[in-house]
């Protein structure tokens, strides 16, 4: 019979009840004094296992992978997304993380930046904290095609073979790198929120939210390599640029069949309406329900221009077509962690916190003292948003004038 | 044409609740859903059915009480659910998971356009959709706002970017993530309730995928996670109330260092 994956040792088992507590899957019950998993909603997390440290009653069974020699991994990569020549900004931030994993690791930070007509974008990269650039120059990646890509990234993780792969958690770092670590068998965390370097193991430890943020989970990557990692924006602190640093550029060259895309553009559209990804402002005035109309949204946007901050709207707003998908914060819209989200008319469901609970200051505007979103609000003010709105315009643009 | 979807079974977050006492997720009493997104995904194949002719099949990998979410999708249109369901997969991260599932699409054989939604609402990788893709070597399209071309060879597809949204021709068979902005899911139907409620669904475990059993479960996942914990709450701050006029310049007083930081 096969071993069970994980069990409960009913000789230590005292019926606390502790590892109930702490499940965040439902997977545990108590029945005559013991505790019992039901493995159809046991994900293995191992939150019970940690809970149970003084009676050690219940056992995860360790995954028996062979213990591969992983020491021929070596440096921290940075996949630096551009776009027509412009390096996205999420590049300097993984930059300015990697270069304190790469210090912790005693490993070289090495960016890698691929595209068409790139010559000057090393010298940047090296600028902002690169040791090493690897660059990979072809019309075939003159704008982003998953396959060519990939296939290009594969190609540099198989020869170059780093410890660490990072990469920005946007529309082309997603869909990109999720394809890069099936074909290396790379272990791949999307999100992260944290990455630290664990001082005995020297695994990265990558942290993340899940359900919706109501939960944090810690993940490594023990037997494989590279530990790939996706980081969202304004989430780690971009690296400074220093004009004198210097560093080394390794144009590298790929076989034809790795350029290879089986899709292809046809047409681009830029979105004309907005200027600004609401993912990388630092300041986001949003929207909801409560504005009544979708004229309303003058309100938010006055506000918004005086702070020179992103407009975002909550799916309500959304889905009554007051305004384009594209501005919509939370579970099925955007993410964003700006250093300032004010809220107008939101109520705050769950979904929507999902989308934004983790900017530094939260400001709310609602004529309900009950919704939900006063919880999380750094600052929450209880009243009318068409009376609140126009004032806070006007005494903003007075702050800022100064 | 033959259209599979893969969807995924996931716990309501809007019934997630988190007790205030112990800062834990409640569990009790949360409804299983179909991941919202996979929605989007199940009618934008009934739709292709509507219009090129063929079948729809709908596939999840999950514990035995998956099957309801097949069933859903049953009665939105599809005319097949097949569940994947094996002790063998408990503890897959989304490498594990897209292999299962692609080693069920290999034994389904004759897909056209395989469709995913774009990420499930508890894990929110978004992985597993270009993971199958690699997995089966098939070209794919993500983040699809709209199809703007099919025929039994090709496709055309509108795929949303963060600057805008860029056409992406591709050959068949080919992957697709499907973003909101492609469609409005449709309401089941009486005859589809009916059919749902009639609908014989195959149990696939690992023995009838022919999948390497190192490559399954938790022994197939390069990704462990170390430590659950519960994020810090959030405190609540300050509140204000009263008339506008006099609240106003004490939330602007408060807030003025931060905004002239991050207004720069």
């Amino acid at each position: 019979m096969e071993q069970q994956p994980i069990c409960v040792l009913a000789d230590k088992c005292v019926g606390c009840g502790l590892c109930l507590k702490v499940c965040p899957f439902g997977a545990l019950e108590l029945k005559d004094k013991l505790a019992v998993i039901d493995l159809n909603k046991c994900t293995l997390c191992g939150a019970c296992e940690q809970a149970c440290k003084k009676f050690q009653a219940i056992v995860i069974r360790k995954a028996e992978a062979p213990q591969d020699d992983l020491s021929g991994y070596r440096d921290v990569w940075v996949f630096a997304e551009q776009t027509e020549g412009h390096i996205q900004s999420i590049a300097y931030e993984l930059l300015g993380e990697g270069r304190k994993l790469a210090g912790d690791l005693k490993m070289r930070l090495c960016a890698v930046v691929l595209g068409h007509k790139i010559p000057g974008l090393a010298q940047t990269l090296i600028q902002r904290g690169a040791d090493r650039v690897l660059v990979v120059d072809e019309p075939e990646l003159a704008y982003f095609q998953d396959e060519s890509y990939a296939g290009v990234l594969i190609d540099m993780v198989r020869k170059h073979k780093p410890a660490i792969m990072l990469c920005g958690a946007t529309t082309v770092g997603r869909s990109l790198v999720s394809r890069v670590a099936v074909a290396v068998k790379a272990g791949l965390t999307a999100d992260c929120t944290g990455l630290a370097i664990d001082p005995e193991s020297q695994l990265l430890l990558q942290t993340r939210p899940a359900f919706g943020g109501n939960i944090m989970a810690t993940i490594v990557t023990p037997n494989h390599r590279p530990q790939m990692a996706t980081v969202r924006h304004k989430v780690m602190k971009e690296s400074t640029l220093d004009a004198s640093r210097t560093g080394e550029t390794w144009v590298e060259k790929v076989a034809s069949e790795v350029l290879k895309s089986r899709t292809r553009r046809v047409n681009f559209v830029a979105e004309a309406e907005t200027t600004m990804n609401i993912a990388e402002a630092n300041i986001i005035v949003s929207g909801g329900r409560g504005l009544q109309a979708p004229e309303n949204f003058s309100l938010v946007r006055e506000l918004a221009e005086v702070l020179g901050a992103g407009v975002g709207a909550s799916r309500a707003a959304v889905d009554a077509g007051w305004i384009p998908y594209s501005h919509q914060v939370g579970q099925t819209g955007k993410t964003v962690c700006p250093k300032i989200y004010i809220a107008c008319g939101i109520s705050g469901q769950i979904q929507h916190l999902a989308g934004m609970s983790s900017s530094d200051v939260i400001v709310a505007i609602n004529k309900d003292p009950d919704a939900p979103i006063f919880k999380v609000a750094t600052c929450g003010i209880v009243g009318d948003l068409f009376a609140v709105l126009p004032l806070l315009t006007r005494e903003f643009k007075k702050v800022l004038k100064q | 044409m033959h259209f599979v979807v893969c969807i995924k079974q996931v716990p309501d977050t809007a019934d997630v609740k988190i007790d205030p006492k112990t800062n834990t997720l409640i569990r009790e009493g949360v409804a299983s859903i179909i991941n919202p997104f996979d929605r989007y995904a199940i009618e934008e194949a009934v739709r292709l059915k509507e219009k090129l002719g063929g079948k729809v099949t709908a596939l999840t990998m999950g514990p035995p009480q998956a099957e309801m979410a097949l069933r859903e999708a049953i009665a939105m249109g599809v005319d097949q659910g097949i569940l994947v369901s094996d002790r063998a997969f408990a503890g897959s991260d989304t490498w594990a998971t897209s292999y299962t599932l692609s080693m069920a699409l290999k034994k389904i054989g004759d897909y056209s356009v395989i469709l995913c939604g774009k990420q499930a609402s508890d894990g929110d990788t978004a992985q597993v959709g270009p993971g199958i893709a690699a997995h089966l070597d098939l070209p794919q399209i993500t983040y699809v706002r709209k199809i703007e071309g099919i025929d039994a060879h090709h496709i055309v597809a509108e795929r949303l970017l963060e600057e805008g949204y860029e056409s992406v021709w591709s050959p068949l068979p080919c992957l697709l993530t499907v973003v909101k902005e492609i469609n409005e899911p449709r309401l089941p139907s009486l005859k589809g309730k009916m059919a749902s409620k009639k609908a014989q669904i195959p149990l696939w475990k690992a023995a009838d995928l022919n999948a390497e059993r190192e490559k399954l479960g938790l022994d197939g996942s390069p990704t462990k996670v170390v430590r659950i914990f519960n994020p810090p709450a959030r405190q609540g701050g300050q509140i204000f109330k009263g008339e506008p006029e006099e609240i106003v310049p004490q939330v602007v007083a408060k807030l003025r260092d931060a905004v002239i930081a991050a207004a720069v």
